[in-house]
């Protein structure tokens, strides 16, 4: 169906942009607001002309309250709204984990369906683009760690578009994580007009039977270009993009790896305790017949992510490391 | 500050009672329905018919006073665990109660025409939802109005202050009632924070500010009116204080010999608002012992009814852990529930 569409030239915040004006043109109930999301159209833009295109009582800025603009949206919901918040940056978030792990993802449970929060969360997330300290968090597997709530992580301008509309269709709280260096670093053809993209599916970006690449969001350029290097050496690896860690697309995972008998899985948060650690699990649960090869983490060191920009570009895994483990996968 | 009061300790009228003779009824048979719910609930808890019980005795003018106020099938309430008689009089069934401090699933929804949150554990992380709720109402056009409850304790928590703050500027039809029951389980009131009153805070977020004799259900219905009025007509959001006592235990498993003596609980016994309330009938001639022992009689077999039909719920099923984690099953869940059942 997308396919038959015109499409354009966008970059993601121009992608994100255009999902949030069909969104707010189509259902009347969404609203977006968070810090500086009205007038200003929020620091990346995201938002940029919608509150002078659908008034300030669709699109508004709230007190500088993180947890404030959580549990007012969570309220929001709960009243019929289909509240679309902004997190200026996912390392600002922490200040609102109460209302997100006593509520956000437990008030259908706890209220046996009565009340239910279909509200997504917008927030700006990874480095390499040497931002302040704080402003290079990536903190999906804290978010994925919460019941009750769904965790998107797009990694293109069309599928973030299509995964937003989707995200602001559900009826759960989605948490919607942008790749900070994706903003403006990656422009693509973008379908014209509304569509949706499934949440919960993976999806293979790149096919080869060497070896699997397991990665999201910000990390998805950088295995598909250590992929690309590896082809010249007659290596062809499979590059998944996972898109929502929340609910994991397990089925993809698995059948990647019984194919190609070794995962490297990829991810800039904090190696201990990230996302990849489900990720090799569920691998380790249902595949290990077909591993060949020990299944191997490429993340972001044990260590508070930099607030040193000279530095960050060795924290934040690139090609050269998913190459090196690659090696190592191949080697075994 | 002054301290809004119409009956004295003794229940006479200080001046003209802004409420009607029927009112004045209403808000008695009121107050011992929610008296009889909370000493009725005590003995299931003591027969382990009954989960872990957080009574609200001596606090049932504070709360029914503004419950009294609002529509449930139009108007919010978004209590804390405290606030049972709250909920009874906004509208929860007795036997949805029962089952809620039972633990039971069946009891943690509110009826379709009831809308009220499940009692809210964390501390203060209701007061931005109820922001948020209320400002939805004047997003959609309508005129409800949303009362959420806290405690003094509660009011030094962060959410406290944001969700005061987002009522404020969004100009919220809410009505944020602190119940100032002197105790945060053992810490006193001025441990906890250094202001005289608690509504003097309400100066900080530029929205109004009333202390009201908590044990004095005249006091609590007509301040909480007038704050109702203003949210409707578009005023914006009120803090009430409602000064009271938590004369019972924190909960049926709490032991406050710990922390208190009882003295203080002995003189606030003294000013209990049911039976302030009963002398202020009585006084104005409203009110009998035979009428007093027919609603007795009528509430205990309205409990008696309600227990019956608790009861009679069904069994919790193991599997319906994972049911409404999500709207649509998810695998996880679905493996899950399936083993839960028995056939994985």
């Amino acid at each position: 169906m997308i396919a038959e569409r015109g499409t354009r030239v966008l970059n993601n915040v121009q992608a994100i942009n255009e999902a949030l004006d069909l969104a707010l043109a189509k259902d009347e109930r969404v609203v977006l607001f968070g810090e500086d999301v009205g007038t200003m159209g929020g620091v990346f833009r995201a938002s940029d002309g919608l509150a002078q295109k659908y008034g300030e009582k669709r699109v508004f800025d709230t007190p500088l309250a993180e947890s404030g603009i959580v549990g007012f949206g969570i309220g929001l919901a709960m009243a019929g709204l289909r509240p679309v918040a902004e997190i200026q940056f996912a390392g600002f978030l922490y200040p609102a984990l109460d209302q997100i792990l006593s509520h956000l993802g437990r008030m259908r449970h706890r209220t046996r369906g009565r009340f239910t929060i279909p509200m997504v969360i917008r927030a700006p997330y990874g480095g390499g683009v040497k931002t302040p300290e704080q402003h290079a968090d990536s903190p999906e597997a804290l978010l994925a760690h919460v019941p009750g709530v769904k965790v998107v992580i797009p990694s293109s301008p069309e599928r973030a578009k299509g995964l937003l509309l989707a995200a602001i269709e559900d009826p759960d709280p989605v948490f919607f994580l942008e790749a900070i260096k994706l903003y403006r670093g990656v422009k693509a053809e973008v379908p014209e007009g509304y569509y949706t993209l499934p949440l919960g599916q993976a999806r293979v970006v790149r096919e080869g039977d060497a070896a699997s690449l397991f990665c999201y969001g910000g990390m998805v350029e950088v295995c598909l270009k250590a992929a690309e290097v590896a082809a010249r050496e007659g290596v062809e690896l499979e590059v998944v993009d996972l898109e929502t860690l929340v609910p994991l697309d397990t089925p993809t995972i698995l059948s990647s790896v019984r194919k190609t008998g070794r995962a490297v899985v990829v991810y800039e948060a904090m190696r201990t305790g990230g996302f990849g650690a489900e990720i090799a699990a569920r691998i380790a649960e249902e595949a290990l017949d077909y591993l060949q090869a020990p299944i191997l983490r490429v993340a972001g060191w044990d260590a508070p992510y930099p607030p040193f920009s000279a530095v960050e570009n060795f924290y934040r895994p690139d090609a050269k490391r998913v190459l090196e483990a690659v090696r190592r996968v191949l080697e075994h | 500050m002054d301290t809004i009061q119409y009956l004295d300790d003794q229940g006479r009228p200080l001046r003209d009672l802004p409420l009607s003779p029927e009112e004045l009824l209403q808000g008695y048979r009121a107050l011992r329905r929610a008296r009889h719910f909370d000493e009725r609930v005590l003995v299931l808890q003591r027969q382990g018919r009954l989960g872990v019980y957080p009574p609200f005795r001596g606090q049932e003018a504070a709360q029914v006073g503004v419950a009294l106020c609002l529509r449930p099938d139009y108007d919010w309430l978004l209590p804390s665990y405290r606030e049972s008689a709250a909920a009874l009089t906004f509208g929860m069934p007795i036997s949805k109660l029962i089952l809620s401090w039972r633990a039971d699933p069946a009891g943690w929804g509110a009826p379709p025409n009831v809308n009220m949150v499940q009692f809210y554990i964390p501390i203060a992380t209701q007061i931005p939802q109820a922001a948020g709720v209320a400002h939805a109402q004047r997003l959609m056009g309508k005129d409800a109005v949303v009362a959420v409850f806290i405690g003094d304790g509660g009011t030094s928590e962060g959410d406290f202050h944001e969700g005061l703050n987002f009522a404020a500027v969004f100009n919220a039809p809410l009505l944020v009632v602190v119940q100032n029951n002197g105790w945060a389980i053992s810490v006193p009131t001025h441990k906890q924070m250094k202001v005289q009153r608690i509504a003097q805070k309400a100066q900080g977020y530029g929205i109004p500010g009333v202390t009201v004799d908590g044990n004095d259900l005249v006091a609590v219905w007509s301040v909480a009116r007038e704050a109702v009025n203003r949210a409707r007509a578009g005023g914006g959001p009120t803090l009430i204080e409602a000064l009271t006592y938590r004369v019972a235990p924190h909960t049926s498993s709490d032991d406050p010999s710990r922390y208190r003596s009882e003295e203080e609980t002995e003189r606030w016994l003294k000013r209990d608002p049911i039976l302030r309330m009963k002398n202020c009938l009585l006084h104005l001639g409203l009110w009998s012992e035979d009428q007093e022992a027919a609603l007795s009689e009528a509430l205990e077999a309205e409990f008696l009814a309600a227990v019956e039909e608790a009861d009679q719920a069904p069994e919790p099923k193991p599997w319906e852990i994972v049911e409404q984690v999500y709207q649509e099953m998810q695998p996880d869940q679905q493996a899950a529930w399936q083993y839960l059942r028995g056939e994985a």
